[in-house]
Formats: C-alpha cells, sequence, structure tokens
C-alpha cells in the first residue's frame, strides 16, 4: 500500500515519514467514506420512512399518536445518518486500517493530528443544525398539535379548534383509574370508552399521590396530580382497543394499575354511555359534585369524603383530625 | 497503603455490599406470607367456599404489627390464617363471606361503594342484597375487597364505631364481637396472578392513608393465585 502526505497524518502517522510508492495510487478515503455513507442514508431512509414507519409506535388511532409517529419518523431519518456515519467510518477503518493489514504505518500523534478546522467547522455547524433544527421542529409540532397528546396543566395554550369537545375526567387513587363523564350526569366508570371522530379533552387529576395516565394507543400522556388539573387533548381517528398504564412510580400496585379502554362508534359511545349513566344513576347521586379537582381529605386512615368542604359525615374526622373526638377502636 | 490493605478494603466493602444485597433478596423481598390452598379441598369445578374476616388491628399473635388493620382467611381446616396470597381453581365460582369486625368511614371515592364485578353484580349486607352502599350514611365503609384488574369491587361496611364490643384484636368472632356479614360470589378467570387490595385508605398514620398495612401483602391486599 502506498500513501501520500497527507492521508498519513489522517490516518494517524506521520507526515515525515518516508513514502512508499507514487502519491496518485493512495485512495481519498474521506470522499470513500463520504459516498458510502452517502448512498446507504439516500437507500435506508426511504426504506425506514416508507416501510417501518407507519408501524413505528404508537400507531394512528388518534390525531396525537399520528402527528409523534411523523415526529417518531423525522427523528429517525435524521438520527440514521448520523448512525450510518460513524457504523460507515469504524468499519472502513476497522477494514483499510487494521493493523495486521500490510502497509498500514504506525499510528502517530504530532501537531496534524491534533486539528483540523475543517473538521472542527463541520462537526460543530452540523449538531448546531441538527439540535437546534429538532428544537424548532419539536417546538412547532407542539404549537401546531394542541400539545402533541401532553398534559398541559390547566391552562392548556395549545388547544384543538374543534367546535365540540368532549370532556373525561381521569382520577387516579392508588391504585386505579377511574373516568367521570361530566356531559353524562358526571357518572363515573372504571372502563374508559370514548367515541371516534371526536375530540377530547382528557382532564387528570389524583386523589392521593402523584400517577401519571398513559394511554398508549392513544398517545395521551399527563401526570395526574392531586388538586390539579391537567389537560390533554387528541382526536380518535380509528376504533379499536386502548392500554391505559400509571407511569409514575405510586406504591405497592403500581404494576398493577392498569386497564383497558376502547375507542368504538359514536353510536355505540352513546349507548353505552347513556346505559351506563342509567346504571349507574343510585351511585352517582352519592358521588361528590362534579369538580375539575378534588381535596381528599389527607388525616390519614379515615379515607375522607372529597370534596372537603362538602363532607356532611363528621365521623370522617374521629382519626385524629378533629381534637376532642374520640378514636372508635379497630 | 500498602496493595493488601487496599486490596484488604475492597474485598471488605465487596463482602459488605453482597451481604446487604443477600439480605434485602432473602430477608426481606422474598418473605411474604404462606399461600392458602383451596383447589386441592374442592371437586374439580365446585364452588369454592372463601370466608376471610377483617381486624381493626392484627394484635399480637400475627406478626410484626400488632396495631396495624388486616384481613384473615379460613383456610380449608377452619384455621384462621393471617394471609392474603390465596391459590383459586381458575373458572370457578368462588362464593366470597367476609365477616367485617372493623369499623367504617366514607369512601375517599364513593364510587367503590359499588358493587361490581360480582354474580348479578350485587352482594349482600346481613342477608340483604345490595347493589351500591352510600358510605356517607351509617357507619360508612370499613374496606373493599376489590380485584381491580377483573373489575371486581365489593364495599364491606363497617360495624358501628359506638357498640360496644367492637373486637380489639384478631381473631374475631361473632356474637361476642360487632360484627357485619357481606356475601358475594365471583368467577376466576383463567390461570394468573391477580393482585386484589383494599381502596379504603385504612393505613392509620401513614400518608393518605395508603402505607403500611395498605402498602404491605399480607395486610390490606394479596394475591389471588388462579391455578388451572
Amino acid at each position: 500500500m502506498t500513501v501520500d502526505s497527507t492521508d498519513t497524518a489522517a490516518a494517524g502517522g506521520t507526515p515525515t515519514e518516508p513514502l512508499t510508492g507514487p502519491a496518485n495510487q493512495e485512495p481519498r478515503h474521506i470522499w470513500r467514506m463520504v459516498a458510502i455513507w452517502a448512498v446507504l442514508s439516500v437507500i435506508l431512509d426511504p426504506v425506514f420512512y416508507f416501510v417501518v414507519g407507519p408501524h413505528v409506535p404508537p400507531g394512528a388511532m388518534t390525531s396525537a399518536a399520528v402527528e409523534n409517529q411523523f415526529d417518531f419518523n423525522v427523528l429517525f431519518l435524521i438520527a440514521l445518518p448520523v448512525v450510518l456515519a460513524v457504523w460507515v467510518y469504524l468499519a472502513y477503518s476497522i477494514i483499510m486500517w487494521r493493523s495486521s493489514r500490510k502497509g498500514v504505518p504506525e499510528p502517530t500523534g504530532g501537531a496534524q493530528a491534533r486539528t483540523h478546522l475543517g473538521v472542527q467547522v463541520g462537526w460543530i455547524v452540523t449538531s448546531t443544525v441538527i439540535v437546534i433544527g429538532l428544537f424548532v421542529f419539536g417546538t412547532v409540532e407542539l404549537i401546531t398539535n394542541a400539545g402533541s397528546g401532553g398534559g398541559e396543566g390547566p391552562n392548556p395554550i395549545w388547544t384543538p379548534t374543534s367546535a365540540s369537545i368532549l370532556p373525561v375526567q381521569v382520577i387516579a387513587q392508588q391504585w386505579k383509574f377511574t373516568y367521570r363523564y361530566p356531559t353524562f350526569g358526571g357518572f363515573e366508570s372504571q372502563q374508559l370508552v370514548i367515541p371516534n371522530d371526536t375530540t377530547i379533552a382528557f382532564h387528570v387529576t389524583s386523589l392521593d399521590v402523584i400517577h401519571d395516565f398513559w394511554a398508549y394507543q392513544l398517545s395521551i400522556k399527563a401526570d395526574a396530580n392531586p388538586q390539579l388539573d391537567n389537560v390533554a387533548y387528541t382526536t380518535t381517528r380509528q376504533t379499536g382497543s386502548v392500554t391505559v398504564r400509571c407511569d409514575e412510580l405510586c406504591g405497592l400496585w403500581h404494576g398493577a394499575m392498569f386497564n383497558y379502554g376502547r375507542v368504538v362508534s359514536k353510536s355505540a359511545f352513546y349507548v353505552w354511555a347513556k346505559s351506563t349513566e342509567h346504571a349507574t344513576a343510585a351511585n352517582t347521586k352519592d358521588l361528590p359534585p362534579f369538580a375539575w379537582t378534588y381535596v381528599p381529605d389527607a388525616n390519614g386512615a379515615d379515607g375522607g369524603y372529597y370534596p372537603d368542604n362538602v363532607d356532611p359525615y363528621s365521623n370522617a374526622e374521629v382519626y385524629g383530625a378533629v381534637p376532642g373526638k374520640p378514636t372508635p377502636p379497630g | 497503603m500498602s496493595f493488601g490493605g487496599r486490596l484488604s478494603i475492597v474485598v471488605g466493602l465487596f463482602v459488605i455490599a453482597a451481604g446487604f444485597a443477600l439480605w434485602a433478596v432473602f430477608g426481606f423481598l422474598l418473605v411474604g406470607p404462606p399461600t392458602v390452598d383451596f383447589t386441592s379441598a374442592q371437586p374439580t369445578g365446585a364452588p369454592v367456599d372463601l370466608t376471610v374476616q377483617t381486624v381493626g388491628s392484627i394484635g399480637n399473635g400475627y406478626g410484626d404489627h400488632p396495631t396495624w388493620v388486616s384481613y384473615l382467611v379460613k383456610d380449608p381446616q377452619g384455621q384462621w390464617i393471617h394471609s392474603t396470597i390465596w391459590k383459586l381453581p381458575a373458572h370457578t365460582r368462588i362464593n366470597l363471606t367476609v365477616e367485617q369486625f372493623d369499623s367504617g368511614s366514607p369512601l375517599r371515592n364513593q364510587q367503590w361503594g359499588l358493587v361490581q364485578g360480582t354474580v348479578g353484580g350485587v352482594a349482600t349486607y346481613n342477608g340483604k342484597t345490595i347493589s351500591a352502599y352510600n358510605s356517607n350514611t351509617g357507619n360508612g365503609v370499613g374496606h373493599t375487597f376489590a380485584i381491580p384488574t377483573l373489575g371486581i369491587n365489593i364495599p364491606l361496611i363497617g360495624v358501628s364505631p359506638n357498640a360496644n364490643n367492637v373486637c380489639s384484636q384478631a381473631p374475631c368472632s361473632a356474637p361476642s364481637s360487632a360484627e357485619n356479614i357481606i356475601k358475594a360470589s365471583f368467577m376466576t378467570p383463567g390461570p394468573g396472578t391477580y393482585p386484589w387490595q383494599c381502596f379504603v385508605p385504612c393505613g392509620l398514620g401513614f400518608l393518605y392513608g395508603n402505607g403500611g398495612p395498605m402498602s404491605t401483602v399480607g395486610y390490606m391486599g394479596g394475591f389471588l393465585d388462579v391455578v388451572s
């Protein structure tokens, strides 16, 4: 193998070493690598986007899911060439400059190995463009997609444009999610059922510790904080099954804090909602008036009724919150 | 410091760390209540009678936390066992009887006053059929027997805190102690492990009432070990 002084320096050799053979026989390694990288990127990026992309989580059940799937695909399209650049350089180095290969000069340092302005500028500019570009892209996606399914707190600044929005309250408690439907008499259910082709506003709150409502296929993820109404939006686009999990470590049965929900047709939802409203009417009248947040009684073991300010049952306080009241045995 | 000294420190610290890890695994994580087997005493397919009791404090005869609220289960031989892990046959009707000896209070979430997931969607409270119980009335709800992953919930109405014969510690028995009898039936699903819990935050003295016995298997929660 013959190398010129430039390539010797790039390969870790010293430019003062005697060279063997004519300089014009040495391949332009950097351009070889660039060519390999470019060909692979041009081939694999579209292959990923069109073949793998439609199957990337979280799917396409809601507008938030579609947008988040698109976001993930864009991230992958950008990340794949970066990964390929590293792999191509690694593989090329192993093949071309392995120590057992004849004619490869010994790696050495020196002034030219210490710095290369072009490489430095290229690295910084490329990294900056990618990072700033992703920052702008992510921010635009959040703004234009009504928060992209993330919890926006009690006063969302990114709201959907739909004329009618179905509110569904998610109540987290150790260790189960329950759901209230304020537009159907405020009934509460262990089941999450929502209609297709409808914009949903999930109002997520907690009765005790911090939980996290993660409806995977809906691409909804919002922390459930006590006494806080955390709002997340999405619009359903497909019927199907939904897996809901708590995504905040919340105690002994955190791992069992999951349930399955359904996106059904509008007519099926209406039938379900009205029948459930009717079936649970006796219990609904015993629920506290609907509110966006509730104030559970924090005095330990008594259970407490929420909201606490409408608690008419004085025995709720017997475990120590109200001085002077006897503590019952047991 | 000599090489030998440094090596001794490293080995010593390793031994301490390994010992702590072994203690954590074998002395804490793998220690639990016994599994009470209800599969061998019943003919295949026959309903299983499961009787449990809730007590306000477990007392001195059952471990390290005598003041904690707890469940006890009556094994097929009729002995009260301090365990919340029950082996049950799959696809079988379970006739549950709860001897509720604890007092009650309003529920943090009245949703758990609703009887759900049982045969017929009902339970009986001292012989009276109920489908929901307003915990804001009467003696409130002492505990719930709930299997969240199966959608099962049964409110256990509390005894009067003003009764002069409220059981002070386990095991409790009527008529010397005030009790409510709650009965319900449910069907076991296919084989698997299904956690069950109480939805009344009854861990006295713990934040939001959900620590202590509410967060310790063997007291207010456990597993149904459903086998084929």
